[in-house]
């Protein structure tokens, strides 16, 4: 294993590996340097619209929620480093370099330990991770199939639910795929916030189901939960162009439920010709506590009591070796009850009688599995101003070879 | 009397819970393997099939499901299985399976690699840096792995060992017997050039002399492009060779129409167990492998 690994690196440092070895004969001290894999990551935007008023009527927004940058820009570059550790534990460690509002940010992505030996079923991963609940929220962003994240994630987790904490899985003994799992959470990160109860304020469980229908179709189906106690959460959307003085915040108990579904078809369970993926998640989040505003020195608040919900539904096919094409559907509908309209506004949670929705088409061509160039086109009606959105992407992948989740 | 009948049917009971090692199986070959090795002691799974890139196996939740229960594992490795295996393994929360465990057993580790790179390049292709995986169509190789998973499943497997071993006797001597009748049928494909989808039949040619003339892949794993294809039959007018091999699961369209240019013959060869109605075993596979390229042999 770790003489894999050491080969994974050699790209990366650009060794002459196999011809060092048989010169040395011994171990150096970096043959046992972890598996590395930079992604890159760069696109072109064009937008109608403003980027910068961007908002989703009804949703509070935070974390990466937004449209990211118009024109050229690089997204998230990541540097994956990971290796087993010793012969009981994983670790993995992800740092994502990308820019916001023109300054270059650093940021830990990942941060984890996963044990390999407990047997019966049970792993335990600890660390920041992404969480396990849904389907689209465990992979990085740079495998999902769309350049931008669902409205769903954007509107409730803001692209991505991440946390430090522990996660404990068990897999079932089972022919089907029967898995639960449960994390305990720090809850600082959007969509919580002030890491409530001592640093333990977020809590999440999932139950994964899945198996094949002979050899040609798979299938998962997964149900989820999340909750946390959240404390002065900010409100990072709804932009009032320099409005800087106005802080929007909520306290309160946020829950969020959902459920996901993904099918997959291939010839014979062979997916190098043809190959078909539908998947579809929904989400319900239910939220009760108070929102407050300090604006221009005033002090508003305002009793909270809101439930969001939100799915899509996508398909992509690959109808011919590396070229693929896919269509999502996106839709959102807040229900929010603030007895403060002022408030309300501020927080971006008055749904100003619309309801999100939007349609996204894409074409992809891998030239091999380690790149990846991507067109696609959003009709986007996020709120009452519909948008026509153009993204550009590549998606390359340095080093270590990937993995093919499903 | 009673209580002896109570043994009886407690010991039936237990019997079926024992009885089989559970055995994962990355690939047909070693299943088929696993099964000529293990008789009845073992219950095994091929997590792929004939039809299937190995290469390109998504870590689907019913192999996850699967390799939870194994007792034991058996894949190629060499990288192979570099992007669902890892994943497999991370998932299943079993330690017997993990590497480091005598349940764990990658067979190309067992033998001698061809093709190892000198260089990690990915302008290359898809290199493996432990050498090309595909060293079950060597049947040579395939008796040295044989050899040393009869002894693996010995040590998984304690209490059975001398039932592996008596198995393992008893293989060697029938395969050794049908190695000699395949290397004196295939006397005149040696020397013979062909051609070649993906590096799938390195070993086989390092068995049989068969010569390697092209492969249809510009670079290994990127599918066969138009341009590529057009300076391959360049390439085949002033050097012909008689075949154009595929496996089951390649795209048949580039080596037909590489072959109704060049005026060689496709072969499909099964390359796996299950890779034709004929390979049902190992020993049926080597059989049609043989047998169907003497039928094409010029």
């Amino acid at each position: 294993m770790n003489r894999v690994i050491s080969a994974r690196l050699a790209p990366v440092l650009g060794l002459f590996f196999t011809t060092a070895v048989a010169a040395q004969g011994s171990v150096t001290s970096n043959a046992f340097n972890p598996a590395i894999s930079l992604i890159l990551d760069g696109r072109f935007a064009s937008f109608e619209n403003e980027a910068e008023g961007y908002e989703l009527p009804g949703f509070m927004l935070g974390g990466e929620a937004g449209l990211g940058a118009e024109g050229f820009s690089v997204g998230h570059s990541e540097l994956v480093f990971s290796a087993n550790i010793d012969d009981q534990y994983y670790g993995q460690f992800t740092v994502a370099i990308a820019d916001h509002g023109g300054e270059t940010e650093v940021e830990l992505e990942e941060a984890f330990i996963q044990t390999l030996g407990l047997g019966a079923g049970f792993t335990v991963k600890a660390g920041r991770f992404f969480s396990g609940i849904g389907y689209l929220n465990e992979q990085h962003m740079h495998a999902w199939d769309f350049a931008d994240a669902p409205l769903v994630y954007r509107g409730l987790f803001g692209d991505q639910l991440r946390d430090d904490g522990v996660q404990v899985r068990w897999l079932a003994p089972t022919d089907v795929f029967l898995e639960l799992g449960a994390e305990a959470l720090r809850g600082e990160r959007f969509p919580s916030a002030g890491a409530a109860n001592d640093g333990k304020g977020g809590f999440a469980a999932f139950a994964k189901l899945g198996g094949d229908l002979g050899e040609s179709h798979s299938w998962r189906l997964g149900l989820s939960h999340w909750r946390a106690d959240v404390v002065d959460r900010e409100a990072g959307g709804h932009n009032h162009g320099g409005a800087a003085e106005e802080h929007a915040s909520f306290s309160g108990d946020s829950a969020v439920s959902g459920v996901d579904f993904v099918w997959k078809w291939a010839p014979d369970g062979n997916a190098t010709e043809r190959s078909f993926k539908f998947q579809a998640e929904y989400f319900l989040r239910d939220e009760e506590g108070d929102v407050t505003v300090v604006a221009h020195g005033a002090t508003d608040e305002g009793r909270y009591d809101g439930t969001q919900t939100g799915w899509y539904a996508q398909a992509v096919y690959q109808f011919m070796p590396r070229w693929r094409v896919g269509l999502r559907y996106d839709a959102l509908d807040a229900d929010n009850d603030v007895d403060d309209a002022h408030a309300a506004e501020h927080a971006g949670l008055d749904a100003e009688g619309h309801t999100p929705e939007r349609w996204s088409a894409m074409v992809d061509f891998a030239n091999s599995e380690y790149s990846r160039l991507r067109l696609q086109f959003n009709r986007d009606e996020s709120s009452a101003d519909a948008d026509n959105q153009v993204l550009l992407q590549y998606t390359m992948s340095l080093g270590a070879h990937g993995a093919h989740p499903f | 009397m009673k209580r002896r009948m109570l043994g009886m049917v407690l010991g039936l009971c237990a019997l079926p819970a024992q009885a089989a090692v559970n055995v994962f199986a990355c690939e047909p070959e070693w299943a088929a393997l696993v099964a000529e090795l293990g008789g009845e002691q073992v219950s095994v799974y091929a997590a792929t099939t004939a039809r299937q890139d190995p290469h390109h196996i998504e870590a689907r939740p019913s192999l996850i499901a699967k390799l939870r229960r194994a007792d034991m594992l058996v894949c190629t490795g060499a990288e192979l299985e570099a992007g669902w295996l890892p994943v497999l393994l991370r998932q299943s929360g079993n330690s017997r399976v993990q590497p480091g465990r005598p349940g764990h057993f990658m067979a190309a580790e067992q033998v001698e690699r061809l093709e190892v790179p000198a260089v990690a390049d990915r302008a290359l292709g898809d290199l493996h840096m432990d050498g090309n995986p595909h060293v079950h169509t060597d049947p040579r190789r395939l008796l040295r792995i044989a050899e040393a998973l009869g002894e693996r499943l010995a040590a998984v497997d304690g209490a059975n060992g001398d039932h592996y071993r008596a198995r393992l006797a008893e293989f060697r001597a029938r395969w050794q017997q049908a190695m000699a009748q395949w290397q004196r049928t295939a006397a005149p494909l040696r020397g013979v050039h062909v051609v070649s989808h993906h590096q799938d039949w390195v070993y086989l040619y390092d068995w049989l002399g068969l010569v390697e003339a092209a492969r249809l892949e510009p670079k290994p794993g990127i599918p066969p492009s138009a341009a590529h294809l057009s300076s391959l039959t360049a390439t085949l007018k002033d050097q012909p060779a008689g075949m154009v091999l595929r496996t089951p699961f390649q795209d048949a369209r580039p080596a037909e129409w590489l072959a109704t240019r060049t005026g060689m013959q496709v072969v499909v060869l099964p390359y796996t167990v299950g890779g034709s109605a004929a390979a049902g075993d190992l020993f049926a596979l080597f059989d049609e492998t043989v047998a169907r390229l003497l039928e094409a042999a010029p």
